[in-house]
């Protein structure tokens, strides 16, 4: 009698104890605006508001990550790139699959806790892979953007759906492939379509109840500033996409996003004017989206160059002066230096070769050098660099990412007609190729033998100084490279590539410290955290997540 | 990596050559007689050219070879066979949402198979193709074409086997490479020198490369996958280790009539 009655108090104070923990597992607002005081989590797509990619933790050392220890692997049920970026909050790592599946997974041994599969309207149309780069999370909830342009809220623990709200029509082809932003407590996301003849926007739904709060075009309307940058009807069809996670400033509340290329993608000829705000990052009140300032790096831009990098900021000393500043390698070969708080153009430098301007005024417009009828383009079509995350380590001052070297495409624009939901193109392209019909390179790698050779293009890993808008020193690799970059307080500099080597780089000097041949393509950046005292490091390469640790 | 590589780059795109003789086959008919299905015209052909550059090629590829496995331009897929498996792909995707479904008129529908099956040549160069049965002579005799390349297990293995280069490659790509083989040649295909810290000299053929690795066909016809960093020396030629042809051009198109026949096992 003594005895059970004993068991049955033990049992309630385990269980209370429990529920505690699981209260104090909520992810408020205050954590992801000071994540930088928890490295153990990676809380939001890009490791912080400021998009640094850079993490606090240095137990892993130049000295000891050759000892790196393959711990578990998460293999993906679907094929295609795996370009999805985990998240990480108190040992749980939220990770999304193709189409649009999101899994809770034990970060320590990869076993998971629940899947939930939203299958995405039929007719969903995305132009380069049925990508999703991630989830947010906020208090006890997850967010994801699917295919089918609709933004879902999960229950973080159950993984059972809260509300699914419209983001965008399907029928005209809008989708939402980026990781959602949290900012206090809205959920903001872009819409994909740039080849679709979409009108882009950014828009912010209420955490809670999934309700629509603000929402921004980026082609501006009749009446509004810049409108005329568009000529007749151009500006309804005009695309600007935004499909990469943005950036924030809460001391200036501001948020910042990269804008796709105008559409059709290559026929620049058929909308005359700068096609504002294509390729441009812009500046939006966090509370309202009001636009604050705007800078276009390719004004009516016939080459594709989406400006959808992240805008990775810095608060420094530059030249001289403290400064709010944006560093910025853009799909159009420049590196930028952009003061935030105005959106001042700073520094520009080419950063590979560039052949579609001679150069960039004292305003950073670009003096444009198209180049005849069936000659090549520097860079080519998919940039000189693209998507994939960058790094910027405050401890080295440098600036890392990965750019396509020597290659080039050849332009052909046609005049094509705005149709609802098909692709709207404007012409085409090919590859320079060092003999006709050689194998070129494209979007993401499918094969494991590379026939194509660093002749159509190679990956060369660059460490740029934002003082001097030029290159540190670079880390070249034969094939192009998708990977995005992390860096870490022990100067290591973490990063992949389309071969499927996991490098591990001193963030000082470009050496190789160690890698391992993961076999698959690495078109993501890796991210590291830690649990019970032990560092981690995780990243995608193929259909696996690797995750790696020192012996422990 | 420290490896000097020569990177001379060559425009893909040449002016189509054009040969007269008496047997003048368009690659276009005989990419659509081997399919044995029926003739497409060439309007459309032109209307898929058209649908191919605006939907297609951002996936596949200008050439139609970017996705693994498939090869537009020569034919080669995945599952699909005949051009209702073609219609179905498009019209209804595949590979678990890989390939998206496209909703294309019909007569769209129609010319993107057409451009397709036409082997993605709208122009239709026109190549001579000549007598196999001569061309296999002249490939084992005096076009000295057996000396390095082997064909369904006969010949040795230094330069690319060709057994099935009927079915990877046009008539014009083939002419091309046997006119012309400096413009012709694939990178991956130049020949390479390479000396290793334990001094021994490697010269072969490239199979694969990587950052840190390369993996190649010896002279002596071993698989070598050898460490950058054990190379003293790594040099790629720019030339091609055959030179341009000295056969009639009558002879070159017997023998491109006979490699169009070497279509791998059947």
């Amino acid at each position: 009698m003594r005895l059970s009655k004993q068991i049955g108090t033990i049992g309630l104070v385990f269980f209370l104890g429990l529920a505690a923990s699981n209260v104090a597992a909520q992810v408020p607002y205050e954590r992801i605006l000071n994540s930088q005081d928890e490295p153990e989590n990676w809380l939001t797509y890009n490791g912080g508001y400021k998009s640094q990619r850079y993490s606090q933790l240095d137990q892993i050392t130049p000295e000891n990550v050759t000892d790196l220890k393959l711990q578990w692997t998460l293999q993906n049920q679907v094929f295609g790139a795996w370009q999805s970026n985990p998240i990480v909050v108190d040992g749980i790592m939220y990770i999304t699959e193709r189409p649009n599946t999101v899994m809770a997974v034990d970060a320590i041994t990869g076993r998971f806790f629940w899947k939930y599969r939203h299958i995405p309207a039929e007719n969903a149309l995305i132009c380069c892979g049925a990508n999703n780069r991630g989830v947010a999370v906020l208090d006890d909830k997850v967010f994801m953007g699917t295919l089918d342009a609709r933004l879902i809220a999960l229950d973080r623990i159950t993984g059972s759906a809260l509300w699914d709200v419209e983001v965008g029509d399907v029928d005209l082809a809008y989708s939402v492939t980026m990781a959602p932003l949290v900012v206090k407590d809205q959920v903001i996301v872009g819409v994909g379509g740039g080849e679709f003849g979409i009108r882009g926007y950014v828009a912010a739904y209420d955490a809670e109840t999934g309700e629509e709060a603000w929402k921004t075009y980026t082609i501006p309307g009749p009446g509004e500033p810049n409108h005329d940058s568009w000529e007749g009807d151009d500006w309804e069809h005009g695309g600007a996409p935004v499909w990469i996670t943005g950036s924030f400033d809460p001391e200036l509340n501001l948020t910042y996003w990269g804008v796709g290329n105008p559409g059709p993608d290559w026929n620049a000829g058929q909308r005359p004017g700068d096609n504002l705000y294509s390729d441009s990052v812009i500046a939006l009140d966090a509370d309202t989206g009001e636009l604050k300032w705007y800078f276009q790096f390719t004004p009516n831009d016939a080459y594709d160059y989406d400006s959808v990098q992240v805008p990775v900021l810095a608060d420094i000393v530059w030249r001289g002066t403290p400064r709010k500043i944006m560093m910025w390698a853009n799909r159009n070969g420049y590196f930028y230096v952009i003061d935030r708080v105005t959106g001042e153009f700073l520094e520009g430098k080419p950063y590979v070769k560039v052949n579609w301007s001679s150069g960039l005024d004292e305003n950073g417009r670009p003096i444009p050098t198209p180049q005849p009828e069936g000659m090549p383009t520097y860079p080519g079509n998919q940039g000189g660099t693209n998507w994939y995350p960058p790094s910027f380590s405050p401890r080295t001052g440098l600036f890392y990412f990965s750019a396509w070297q020597d290659y080039a495409t050849i332009y052909r624009a046609e005049e094509s007609d705005y149709e609802p939901g098909r692709a709207f193109l404007g012409g085409g392209f090919s590859v320079l190729a060092p003999a006709p019909g050689a194998p070129t390179i494209g979007i993401g790698r499918t094969n494991p033998i590379n026939n194509w050779t660093n002749e159509v293009g190679f990956a060369s890993l660059k460490a740029m100084d934002p003082q001097t808008g030029e290159e540190v020193w670079s880390y070249d690799q034969f094939d192009v490279s998708d990977s995005g970059m992390l860096t870490t307080a022990s100067d290591l500099l973490f990063t992949g590539g389309r071969e499927g080597y996991f490098h591990a780089i001193d963030a000082r000097n470009g050496d190789l410290l160690w890698n391992v041949n993961l076999g698959g393509q690495i078109v993501m950046a890796p991210v590291t955290f830690s649990v019970g005292g032990v560092q981690y490091v995780s990243v995608i390469s193929g259909h696996a997540l690797s995750t790696f640790a020192l012996p422990h | 990596m420290k490896t000097q590589i020569s990177r001379t780059a060559r425009l893909s795109i040449l002016p189509a050559l054009a040969f007269s003789g008496l047997l003048a086959v368009s690659a276009q008919q005989a990419l659509a007689q081997e399919v044995g299905d029926h003739q497409y015209t060439s309007e459309a052909v032109e209307t898929g050219s058209q649908v191919y550059t605006q939907q297609c090629a951002l996936c596949h590829g200008p050439q139609g070879a970017l996705v693994d496995g498939i090869n537009l331009s020569i034919g080669q897929f995945r599952t699909v066979q005949s051009d209702a498996d073609l219609r179905q792909v498009i019209s209804e995707g595949a590979g678990q949402g890989r390939m998206p479904a496209f909703s294309l008129r019909a007569e769209e529908l129609r010319g993107v198979i057409a451009f397709i099956r036409a082997g993605f040549d709208p122009e239709g160069v026109a190549v001579i193709i000549g007598d196999p049965v001569r061309g296999k002579e002249l490939f084992e005799g005096e076009g000295q074409c057996a000396d390095c390349h082997r064909v369904r297990g006969v010949g040795p293995r230094t330069a690319p086997d060709l057994s099935n280069i009927g079915a990877i490659r046009t008539p014009a790509s083939l002419q091309r490479n046997i006119t012309d083989p400096a413009t012709a040649l694939l990178p991956i295909n130049r020949p390479v020198r390479l000396v290793t810290r334990f001094e021994e000299t490697i010269v072969g053929r490239r199979l694969n490369e990587d950052t840190y690795t390369v993996q190649l066909i010896d002279s002596t016809e071993r698989l070598r996958s050898l460490k950058k960093v054990d190379l003293i020396s790594y040099e790629i030629s720019d030339e091609p280790s055959k030179q341009p042809t000295t056969m009639s051009s009558d002879e070159v198109a017997d023998v491109i009539g006979y490699l169009l026949t070497l279509r791998g096992l059947e």
